[in-house]
Formats: structure tokens, sequence, C-alpha cells
């Protein structure tokens, strides 16, 4: 075991030292005198929530397997360590060789949700890299950055040298081959940039020119180059069975938020939502061969000593081998004493049947994501659920037991009236009718409960609300009281719960999804007035992000309540993420007519995504 | 068939909680495919007990738990597929098959030594500055010092809590009261010692190791795993 970066005084004055220590069960060893490329994969934000990720493992696994490489992790050190950090000068270290990541060839960053940014600026500052891409050197770290939110990286532009759109699996070797032919020559910074551009699904930001129109939106994104493409496309891994998956994952000592092995059977989403961001980047639908996911679990279980799994996909039921797999996972739970953890299944007599085998019923609740409350705006939205499922659904599981409801809603969809609102209240309300119904007196276990929570919408790039406007948040707080006065009327008012998100980080959340550059600053101020761990609302400050907007002058309205014209260009035109922007705004016009679209295995709506020649575009055809 | 596990918490995992050395024992047996046994219920989980819950930033080499198992092979078979999975930092040192009428562990702890030693990182060494204190504090009627619980601050006599107290090496030996019963925290020794010198005192100024822990009569202790037989 090797020296750690933090001095034993540090790590027994904050809290949870573990997070900071490493040689975790599982981590890759190597030998640094082999090693031609140092990479240090980054969740920027805390341990826990970090290791609890799915695709840091997997990069981390992805790179290792590379004898020229060693890929490490790194984390946002929390609160109290950044104070300690900025105090005393010390430089953000990684955990396996706890060696500062100035010092590694590349810091790549997964971006996965927008109040993580200020995160990212605390990551590349601490690690002692300077905060502007432009202000960088040859010998200087390479800031990278991945993830969903890659698909507009425009508030963050000024910070990375690069980002990679799409998948990792794909083509970060060959950005790394020409790295090395990079660091063994002296061929300039900017050089192997614009080299690195012409790398499917590199976009390099400081190669394009963006022009904006005298009313705020942008008037054109130009590459300043020729030999720059003009449009970055989104890789996607097509030879889905045979990417290389983590069979040894790094095991925390701390428990992690989601602390289990987790088995990947899908990539994408055959229901097409038209909120869903993930649903239209991740296309096309992509699913394991179930013999070899038995397999996976196997060893992964042998290899972490964990007694839970879990699986991992955007809609679980809509695996063509779920039978199959779920009587193996339950098999395993009988002879193996493994807990299985089941998300996001429909819930229909086989799932109940399943749920009841996996789960204490009375310990357990039943999840609906109806997300409207009237079957006119869950039209709107696509969102292929109805108020008879929900009912049916309910009644099976009351039988066999349940007495617990969630229920998922959002406000402020497009289209939504005080109607849809009042039917949120009206819907848990039948659940509770429903229950009654159901189950006979004598048989009741205390009161059913039917929890409706409610979050608050935000239009997404690339999702055929990318038009739409976002309500205001005092509109939104109107609507929640609005709909909280309506579950205080209903008669069975004692067995229902409404609560609804904060209102002030969704909208945050809504001006950076849809941001552009000019936002650059805007992060850098708010950054700079002491902004970290935004996503938590206990740090959480919007003076910060007040103070910061009015700085710049810039109106959040023109971001989040500005419906857009059908031929505006978004700061992310550049991008192209399969779907066409043709499909979308489609899409767009059927919601506000209500008119519903079929999902990928019904009926294909070209939405541009059999470009990637595979998936569940050419299921039927195989 | 119950077992108990002596094994050794060192190095850097000196900063993982008592808890996450329990989870991270469930995970080893399970890689290291043992038999143990699970309870009824729902959610099974393992029947697995420690000892002594150990503060976070002390090693030790004489950490216990038992466990419940429904076969095994040998000593020496089991602590090898333990130790082949267990992470650097944690090893096991002996495994018993307990004797029939053997009371849990955590039931029969009566005390545990430990060694005091300098921290590298610090510019003072803090045991060699207390050593001189020792006989002094070993020849008072009573040793008064402040002890904090949930809700108040309160004055107690530790002195019948120190079984033994001398230089050792190059640090200091102390040999306390352990368990349900009464619990010194060596931590409160070394603090009563710099209070009586005149040094401020910080936890990370210097290092606790645990050598071992006792069952029994202070006048006849015994490690734990004088309860069971090798197998």
């Amino acid at each position: 075991m090797g020296k750690l970066a933090l001095s034993e005084r540090i790590l027994m004055n904050i809290e949870k030292p573990a997070r900071y220590i490493g040689n975790e069960v599982n981590i890759v060893k190597k030998d640094l005198n082999d090693i031609d490329i140092r990479f240090a994969v980054c969740f920027p934000d805390v341990y826990e929530i970090g290791m609890s990720y799915l695709g840091i493992q997997i990069l981390y696994d992805f790179f290792n397997r590379r004898s020229d490489t060693y890929c490490e992790r790194v984390y946002s050190p929390w609160p109290d360590l950044d104070k300690i950090m900025r105090e005393e000068n010390i430089k953000l270290f990684s955990l396996e060789t706890q060696t500062p990541v100035s010092e590694f060839d590349w810091l790549g960053i997964t971006i996965q949700y927008e109040m993580c940014y200020t995160n990212i600026l605390q990551v590349i500052e601490l690690s002692g890299i300077p905060l502007y891409a432009k202000d960088r050197k040859k010998g200087d770290t390479f800031v990278i950055g991945g993830g969903p939110c890659t698909v507009n990286p425009e508030p963050l532009a000024d910070f990375f040298d690069m980002f990679y759109i799409g998948e990792g699996e794909v083509s970060y070797n060959e950005i790394l081959e020409l790295y090395k032919v990079y660091k063994e020559s002296n061929m300039e910074r900017e050089e192997f940039l614009r080299k690195a551009s012409r790398i499917p699904g590199v976009y390099v930001p400081s190669l394009y020119e963006v022009s904006y129109n005298e009313d705020g939106t942008v008037r054109a994104i130009n590459p300043i180059y020729d030999d720059v493409p003009e449009k970055i496309k989104w890789q996607a891994v097509m030879d889905f069975d045979n990417v290389p998956y983590p069979m040894k994952p790094v095991v925390p000592y701390i428990r992690a938020t989601q602390d289990r092995v987790t088995l990947e059977i899908m990539r994408g989403c055959i229901r097409g939502c038209r909120f869903c961001q993930a649903g239209m980047i991740y296309r096309p639908t992509r699913q394991k061969n179930v013999n070899m996911l038995k397999e996976y679990a196997r060893i992964m279980l042998d290899n972490t000593g964990y007694e839970e799994i879990s699986l991992s996909s955007l809609s679980s039921s809509d695996y063509e081998k779920l039978d199959e797999l779920l009587s193996f996972l339950i098999e395993l739970r009988d002879n193996d004493h493994v807990n299985v953890s089941l998300p996001s299944l429909r819930i229909d007599a086989f799932s109940l049947d399943v749920m009841s085998k996996v789960q204490d019923i009375k310990k357990s609740s039943l999840t609906f994501a109806a997300e409207a409350g009237t079957q006119r705006l869950r039209d709107v939205i696509n969102k292929g659920i109805t108020e008879e499922n929900i009912i049916k659904g309910s009644h099976d599981a009351f039988l066999g037991g349940w007495d617990k409801v969630k229920l998922y809603f959002m406000m402020g969809l497009p289209t939504e009236t005080d109607e849809d609102l009042l039917g949120i209240a009206e819907l848990a309300e039948k659940i509770s009718e429903e229950y009654f119904d159901t189950v006979p007196k004598e048989k009741r276990n205390g009161r059913v409960m039917i929890n409706a929570s409610s979050s608050y919408f935000v239009p997404k790039p690339f999702t055929p609300f990318q038009w739409a406007p976002m309500i205001t948040p005092e509109e939104y707080t109107r609507r929640a009281y609005f709909v909280k006065d309506a579950f205080a009327r209903q008669r069975n008012k004692k067995s229902l719960k409404f609560q609804y998100h904060d209102a002030e980080i969704t909208v945050l959340e809504g001006v950076l999804a849809r941001g552009d550059r000019r936002l650059g600053k805007v992060l850098y101020d708010v950054y700079k007035k002491g902004a970290i761990y935004d996503a938590w609302t206990e740090f959480f400050d919007m003076n910060r992000y007040k103070e910061a907007f009015d700085e710049n002058d810039v109106d959040i309205n023109f971001y989040i309540t500005r419906e857009r014209a059908d031929d505006e260009i978004f700061p992310w035109e550049h991008l192209d993420v399969g779907v066409s922007r043709r499909f979308l705004l489609n899409e767009w016009h059927n919601a506000k007519a209500g008119v519903v679209t079929p999902n990928c295995r019904q009926k294909c709506s070209g939405c541009g995504a059999a470009v990637y020649k595979g998936g569940v575009c050419f299921e039927a055809k195989n | 068939m119950k077992l108990r596990i002596k094994y050794e918490k060192t190095g850097v995992l000196r900063f993982i909680g008592h808890l996450d050395v329990m989870r991270l024992f469930q995970k080893a047996i399970r890689r290291a495919g043992l038999d143990v046994a699970y309870s009824k219920g729902f959610s099974p989980h393992q029947i697995i007990s420690f000892a002594a819950p150990m503060p976070l930033g002390m090693t030790s080499e004489g950490e216990y738990f038992d466990g419940e198992f429904n076969s095994v092979t040998s000593t020496k078979d089991m602590m090898e597929r333990l130790n082949a999975v267990l992470p650097d930092g944690i090893k096991v040192h002996d495994i018993v098959l307990l004797n029939e009428n053997a009371k849990p562990s955590m039931a029969i702890v009566s005390a545990s030594d430990y060694y005091i030693y300098k921290n590298e990182e610090c510019d003072k060494d803090i045991p060699a500055l207390l050593k001189e204190y020792i006989e002094p504090m070993m020849n008072k009627a009573t040793v008064e010092v402040v002890r904090k619980t949930k809700s108040k601050e309160e004055m107690t006599d530790i002195k019948p809590l120190i079984f033994d107290l001398k230089e050792y090496e190059d640090g200091i030996y102390m040999l306390l009261e352990s368990g349900s019963k009464a619990n010194l925290k060596p931590e409160l020794v070394v603090a009563a010692l710099c209070e009586n010198a005149g040094i401020e005192y910080n936890r990370y100024d210097y290092m606790i190791h645990r050598l071992e822990t006792y069952m029994g009569d202070c006048k006849a202790l015994k490690p734990l795993s004088c309860d069971g037989e090798n197998f």
C-alpha cells in the first residue's frame, strides 16, 4: 500500500475519509513504467454517488484493457475537504495511485446532470489545470467531457478541450492512438485538437464559431477550418453483445447509493415519450443476449461478493427475453441468497408475480410513472400508459397484498391546463377507491397509501419538446398549490399524499439544458462566488446565480419561457444524434395536436436512428 | 457450526468504519465461497457478529468476529481462501471452531491492549513526551477525566479501568478494560497524560494499534480465540 495524498490530520478531521483512500476491492494496479497514457475518469459529485454510476465502471474497465494506458478514478471532494484543499493548497489526486490529476495526460469528466457544472469547475481548478481550455499549453492535461449532457455542452464549451459525443466504447481508442503521436512528437496542442476533431464523435468547441442574431438567438455555428467537420455525429455501440463489460467492478468500502451488481440488459428505449432525452439520444434500442447476461451475472457476483443485483435499462419490460432472465434471477435468489431489485417494470400480472417473489410486499410499493393527470395530456407527451392500465395494475396489486402506491408526475408539460392538474388528484383518488372496492374490510392492514410526487418539467435538447416553453417558477408554484388543494378536497384524502420538487434548482437546470456559450461566463462567476454541489439543496444558493445573471446581463426567460420558432437554430445544431430534426419537429407538431406515435416495435416512424444500421430498427428483418 | 475468526486491520484501511468492515467481510465470505449460514425470512443475512467495534483511525492485529457456518473444511483452507480475496490491510490470522458452550464474542470481551506510537507526519513525538508522566499517573489513587456522554459531560475516575500502563518499544503500552460492562478508550488515557504533561491534545498527532482483545477476569485474561480449537 502506498502513501495517501492526505495527511492523518486531514483524514481524521473530515467526514468519511474512506472516500479518498482508494484501495478498494478490484481496483486496477499497474506499473507506471509500462504506461504511455494516464487517464483520470471523474464523476463530478461525491464518491458515494459517483461509485454508483455504471458508466464510469465501463470506461475504467475499457481503458484499463489497454496495456499502454492506466485509468484511475477521481470524484469531487466534499465541501469540508474542498475548503481544506484550498486553504492548504493541496491538489486534487487520483484514488488509485494518489497522485495529482495535473500529472495525468487526460481528465475525462462524465456530465450527467446540469447541476454538477460548478463541480466540474471545482475538479478542474483543484487539479491545478487552467480552468479555461484556451489557457492550457503543451504538457497540460487534456480535459474531455462525455455523457448525456454533452448533447448540448455549450455552456461548458470554454472549459473543455473536447467533448466526446456518444457512447465511449466506440472512438476512444482512435483518440488515444493519435494522442500517443502528439505526446511523442513536437506536434502542437492546436494541431492535435484539429486532427482529433476529425475522429467520429469528437467535438472540439474551440474549432467552432458561434454567431448570434439581434434577438439573441443563434445565427450560425461554423467550423473555423475547412477540414473540421460541420456536424459531430453521436457514436453508438452497434456490436452490443461483444462490447467489453466490466466483469470485475470496483467495490466500495463505504455504502454507495447504488451498492450492488448492475447488469445492463438494454440500451435505448422503444417508447418515444416526447419529454425523454435518454429515449431519443440512445436510439436505436439494443438488447444483450440473455445467455450472456446470465453468465455475466454469475461472474460479477462471484468477483464482487455482492448480495444484490439489479437490471439497468430505460424500460426493462421491453426486454424481449425478460421472462427467462427473471426466472434465472429468482433461482439465484432462492439458491444463493442474492437479492434482486427490479427497476422500471410496467405493472401487469406477470411483473406482479415476479415482484411478489423477490420483494417483501408489506414493505414495498408499486410505482406508476403516469407523468400526467389526464389521457389528453398523456397523449400529448406520448406516454403509452392509460388510466385503465393504472387502475387494473393497482387492482391486481391490491389483490396480491400491496397497499402502497407511488405515482410520478410532471407539472408544466406543454399544453397543460388546470383540468390536467386536477386529474393528478383524481387519479390518486380513483386508485384509493379501487383499493376499498378490491380489498374487503377484514383483509385491510392499516391504511392504503397513495404517494404522488411531481417534478417541474424541463424541456431538453434533442427531444420533441426542445421547442417548448418551460413555465415560470411562479406559475409552477401556483400549480403545485392548486394540486395540493385538489388533494385536500378528495374523499379519501387521508390516504393520499402529494409532494413536489423544488422550483429554483429546476429553473437553473432549464437554463443550462438549453443554454449557449454565453452562459460560460455566468458559470465561471457563480463558481467564483463559491458555488459547488448545486445539486444538493443544502449547498445550493440561488442568490449566487441571480447575481451572476444580473452582472452578465443574462435574462433567464430567454432560455426557459420562450417558445422557439420551428426554424430556430439551436445552440446544439452542429451535433447530430441520429434522430433527425425533421422527426423531432414532426413530433412537436403531433404533440400539440395530441396525436400519439406508435412505439418502435409497433411501427417504425422513421426517426433517423436507422443510420446506425442495427438494433430495433432491424429486428424484424433479422 | 460456530467459528471465531481473528483478523488484522492495518494500513489505510484504518479509515474504514466498523460497519464497513462488516460489509467487507460479508462480501469476502461470498467471494471465498465459504458455506456461511443465512438467517431465515424475506431478506436473509449472513449470521455473523463482531466482537468489539473499532473507531476510525485505529489499526489492530487482534480483531474478532463470530460466524455460523453450515459446513467447514479446515482452519488452514478457510484462512487461505479468505486471505486470497481480502484487500491489502485485512488479513485473517486464525480461525477456531467454538466450544459447545461458548458465548458470543461481543458478550465476553473484557479487555484490550494497545500500542501508542509516533505519527511520522507529526513534528512532535507525543509518546516520547508522555513517557515520564506514566509512573506518576499509575501511582495516583484516582485519575479523574471528563467523559462525554450523549447528553452531558461528567468527571469520572478511569484509574480502575487501567490494568496496565508502561513504556513499550518506542511508545506506550496500555491494557484497558473494554466490553459491554465498562469500556475505556485509549484516547482518554493519552488525553489524561497530555493534560498532566501540559501538551495540547490532538487525536491525529499519534497512532493507536490494538494488539489483542481478551476475555475472562482481569487477573486471568486470555485472547478471544481461546474459546475454541483449530480444526
